[in-house]
């Protein structure tokens, strides 16, 4: 089908072909007359491979040539006839392939005869096949996969197979195919742990060496340099894993009001509380996604709920039971809030099995965090459900500097745990000398051309150093490069705008890193907003993150103590990661380019959320839904276990449901009580009364008031 | 975009007039993948707002001659039972509003006979085994609100076993990257809810890779751009939402010379959001509102008496 331009039939063509069709038609009308009437017969069988001869596609025409091989064999175990019978179908199924070396039924059905015959074959014969048609085309898969079934089933030794593609590759270097044959076996090789291939870092400091020649010979070519980034993966390979942030911290005391932004339960589907309490999060987040956070794993001694009570959560975007970050909640009743005299919480974890990451390796270490809780004199008017609140504003006069702005306190929940283990370094020298190595080859080769590609790796490789750095307990001073990092991707997003939309992640990755890495750079972002009164840490603080050009957020461990967060004027389209800011309460997302409802996820989890403006995006301009299967929550994507019933529209009426699904299942759960969207295209009389009704907690609504008494 | 607006009801002729035309050559080489053509045909007419030109009742009684005793669809009357067909053949009654006239625990009962133990699928009793089949089966189930018939959870796990170095799947586990089959992955994936396994960053790079000088997309790299590409790369990389650089994709769908690529070609234009022509979905590949339809309202598909 592929690669036949149209062209104007001549006459003399069109009889010719005319003929041809007849012949072809007789062949195929004859072919399923003879299977449906079951008749295998010399002369049947010598029909239908004159089809195949002429149209190796007919799939029918394959299932009815192994038909007649089993009823023939039936009749017929003779050794002699079985091995004229294997014989031929290997001719006619080779016949096929030397028409059209990519016809999946042929290779089928070689591979059923091989199956079947496997004593009777000549593999010889196989190999000689596969070499002279992979000569002809290196990169035909349908020949790297049959060699591969051929190896696996006459036990070749993977080391073989290995020097095949070394052979392939010195042959020519740009051979995907032989690159990617290679990654298969060495990844087998090396978790076998394979006489010879063992220790990993010998193998990977070889393949190293192997992959320069083939890089540094033709830089533009796409091969080599997809193999060298699989290698970088192997070689920062996370071990085990361990907790890198939590809120509270460990050491700090948190203090609740009764007008805090911490409030009450309503969102669990479970008990309806009659009495009006809090909801105090706890959030873990670890280095890399973990499975097996419960109450088994993780102990949490308090007097508010009993552990064994506890349930916790996932916080990700999608449905996996993996995260790096994990939440439950105590509650705190009105009894609890008569008390002056602070409480104690203490959470430990690392004592039993089941916390593990998805490789299934265990915590590096036990860990206990300790902190208190007090909670300031609950007034009875103040945190009534009903009560006004004040609409908040974003503009630049709401918020102060000051120079005693303690941000300490806020870094604590990053950096420090006390741990009961010893806490040896987790970095791995040869990881870190052979990363080093590498920068300083493609700092030097940038240097000589000018190729995209080794821009991309040398930004990739200070970024894989950082992150590894990143893996000491204590924020290491020596994690410096973010200036040559986002001057590499500026250079890339100049170069290359084929993948300016990734050059532009990698970037506000790390501009995140870099404001957040730091007590100063972070400083410069925090602001008082003259508004909000005290929060639960005693003092109100916005991180304003407006006009950085970013498209993604990141480092969100560091930021786990924010509630009020400014991230307008930048380029989001997706805000992942912000699923984890439990204390969240007012979040400004507005000129940005969020495309649709289902871009908000994110924001489902988060039990906090009072005031959000998504002001001025793209919800509503588009009608191809890029985040549709994002979405954890769509009626489109049925998990395991569920069947595509759907749920939870039952109090909408149908063609709401249809025009606004997403937006129903991201606000259903939220407490808002102030929320902008003006300036997005979805905004309309049907939109705004739908909200209205949707979020009875909603009291502003773009500015102006939203429930009518 | 090119200059020169989109010829909906040119494309809709030709398609038409395929349908009719069955004797020459190029038609009967091509006999036995019918259901496929029907598939691309009437849901390119369907994208183009031209699905009224067809004869339903002429379609859904052709397509139910091709449904076998298993419950299976072949290609054409006469032809085998495959799971593309079968894919297929539901695909063309979801379109048509038909799917009631089905009996979905049949239907489903056939692809449920096909996974294997490693979670697997066949594409019929012969076993061969790929990728391909494991999106036909999720997708079909799914459409028929049957997924819970098969084991999703080993599903997913074999697809996620054909991932490779670059982010990419292939047909079985350890072969090469394919658009082809990174499509058919990634929509087993996102039609089960699970692309939390799919290394986005990763393969929306190798994706992108894949636009030639020329604009056009090939499948893998070094290779030939073809127009049927275009879909493959571009709803894979809706589907990760990975797609900000499609702005620089050209296409041609007035270069087509056969039914597979112009539905290729305007699914394409769809997914870039083209001027009339309907939205299509990246992981279904049939118009929104057919697919909003089947999920968003409640269940009109029967079961079995």
């Amino acid at each position: 089908m592929h690669g036949r331009p149209r062209k104007t039939a001549k006459a003399e063509d069109l009889v010719a072909s005319a003929a041809k069709a007849e012949k072809l038609r007789q062949l195929q009308s004859q072919l399923l007359r003879n299977h449906n009437d079951r008749i295998y017969n010399k002369e049947a069988l010598e029909i239908c491979s004159k089809l195949l001869e002429v149209n190796p596609e007919v799939y029918t025409a394959w299932n009815y040539r192994k038909l007649a091989v089993q009823s023939n064999l039936e009749s017929c175990g003779d050794h002699e006839v079985v091995q004229s019978i294997v014989n031929q179908e290997l001719k006619i199924a080779e016949i096929a392939l030397r028409r059209n070396p990519k016809c999946y039924g042929a290779w089928q059905h070689r591979k059923w005869i091989l199956n079947l015959g496997s004593d009777k074959a000549d593999f010889d014969q196989e190999f000689r096949l596969l070499d002279q048609l992979l000569k002809a085309d290196s990169r035909n898969f349908h020949g790297w996969n049959h060699r591969r079934f051929v190896v696996a089933l006459k036990n070749v030794k993977e080391e073989e197979e290995l020097n095949f593609t070394t052979e392939k590759i010195n042959t020519n270097f740009s051979n995907y195919s032989a690159w990617h044959n290679r990654s298969v076996i060495l990844s087998h090789l090396m978790k076998q742990n394979a006489p010879g291939f063992d220790p990993r870092e010998k193998v990977l400091t070889e393949e190293l060496e192997f992959i320069h020649q083939a890089l540094f010979t033709d830089p533009d070519d796409q091969s080599g340099w997809f193999y060298h980034l699989w290698l970088l993966d192997q070689i920062i390979a996370r071990d085990s894993p361990f907790l890198i942030s939590s809120w509270p911290a460990h050491g700090t005391e948190v203090i609740l009001s009764s007008n805090t932004s911490v409030k009450d339960f309503q969102h669990f589907e479970s008990t309806e509380y009659a009495q009006y309490i809090r909801a105090l999060p706890i959030v873990l987040y670890f280095n890399q996604a973990v499975k097996g956070v419960n109450s088994t794993t993780v102990t949490v001694e308090s007097i508010f709920t009993e552990n064994v009570d506890l349930i916790w959560k996932p916080l990700s975007a999608s449905n996996s039971v993996e995260a790096h970050c994990w939440v439950t909640y105590l509650n705190i009743s009105e009894r609890d809030c008569n008390s002056l005299e602070p409480y104690s919480i203490n959470v430990s974890f690392g004592n039993t099995q089941g916390l593990v990451s998805s490789d299934g390796c265990p915590l590096s270490y036990a860990c206990q965090c300790e902190f208190s809780l007090k909670i300031s004199p609950y007034s009875p008017g103040s945190c009534s459900k009903e009560s006004n609140v004040n609409m908040v504003h974003w503009d630049n006069e709401n918020f102060s500097r000051s120079e005693f702005l303690q941000i300490r306190p806020f870094l604590m929940s990053y950096q420090r745990q006390k741990i009961i283990a010893n806490s040896e370094l987790l970095i791995s020298e040869w990881c870190s000398e052979t990363l080093s190595r590498e920068i300083m080859l493609f700092r030097k080769l940038i240097s000589e051309i000018n190729c995209k590609i080794a821009k991309l790796t040398l930004g990739r490789l200070l970024i894989a150093r950082n992150f590894i750095l990143s893996r000491g307990i204590q924020l290491t001073k020596n994690r410096t490069h973010f200036e040559e990092t986002l001057q590499l991707y500026d250079d890339l997003i100049r170069l290359d705008p084929s993948h300016i939309g990734y050059y532009k992640d990698q970037r506000s990755l790390v501009l995140m890193d870099q404001v957040t890495s730091d007590e100063e750079s972070l400083r410069k972002h925090c602001w008082l907003p003259k508004e909000l009164s005290l929060t639960s840490a005693g003092q109100s603080v916005c991180l304003r993150l407006n006009k950085l050009s970013l498209t993604r957020i990141g480092f969100v461990e560091r930021l786990l103590w924010v509630n009020m967060l400014d991230l307008s004027h930048n380029e989001l389209q997706s805000v992942e990661g912000l699923e984890a800011m439990q204390l969240l309460s007012h979040l400004n997302l507005s000129h940005n380019k969020l495309s649709s409802m289902t871009a908000l996820e994110p924001l489902r989890p988060m039990i906090s959320l009072q005031a959000l403006d998504i002001s001025y995006n793209e919800i509503g301009a588009h009608s191809i839904d890029t985040k549709r299967y994002q979405c954890a929550s769509s009626p489109l994507s049925h998990p395991a276990g569920t069947c595509g019933d759907v749920q939870g529209f039952e109090d909408f009426d149908p063609e709401e449901v249809k025009l606004y699904w997403d937006a129903i299942l991201i606000f259903k759960h939220l407490h808002l009580t102030q929320l902008d969207v003006v300036g997005n295209p979805i905004l309309n009389e049907p939109f705004s009364s739908l909200m209205i009704r949707l979020v009875p907690s909603l009291q502003w609504l773009d500015g102006r008031p939203a429930q009518q008494s | 975009m090119e200059a020169g607006e989109l010829e909906a009801e040119k494309h809709a002729r030709y398609i038409l007039s395929v349908e009719k035309r069955k004797d020459d050559l190029e038609s009967i080489v091509i006999e036995h993948l019918r259901m496929n053509g029907a598939y691309w045909g009437l849901t390119t007419l369907d994208l183009l707002h031209q699905l009224g030109a067809v004869d339903r009742n002429e379609v859904v009684s052709w397509v139910l001659k091709c449904q076998h005793e298993s419950g299976g669809f072949g290609g054409n009357v006469g032809h085998d039972a495959h799971i593309l067909y079968t894919l297929s053949a539901v695909q063309v009654l979801a379109l048509l509003d038909n799917l009631d006239i089905l009996d979905a625990d049949k239907v489903s009962s056939y692809v449920t006979g096909l996974q294997n133990e490693d979670g697997s699928f066949s594409g019929d009793e012969w076993g061969e085994i790929d990728t391909r089949f494991s999106y036909c089966a999720i997708c079909c189930l799914s459409l028929l609100h049957r997924m819970d018939k098969i084991n999703v959870a080993k599903a997913v796990s074999y697809v996620v076993s054909c991932k490779n170095l670059d982010g990419g799947f292939g047909c079985v586990p350890g072969a090469e990257s394919h658009a082809g089959q990174i499509f058919c992955c990634v929509g087993a994936l996102a039609i089960t809810g699970s692309l939390h396994h799919v290394d986005k960053d990763l393969l929306g790079w190798w994706l992108c890779e894949r636009q030639v000088k020329s604009g056009g997309l090939n499948g893998r790299p070094e290779k030939l751009p073809d127009v049927c590409y275009s879909w493959w790369v571009l709803s894979s990389l809706i589907m990760i939402d990975r797609d900000k650089e499609k702005g620089g994709i050209s296409d041609r769908p007035d270069d087509a010379v056969d039914v597979f690529h112009t539905y290729f070609g305007v699914a394409g234009l769809s997914l870039l959001e083209y001027p009339g022509v309907k939205p299509i979905d990246p992981a279904y590949a049939l118009p929104v509102e057919t697919v909003n339809g089947i999920f968003l309202e409640k269940r009109r598909v029967a079961s079995s008496q």
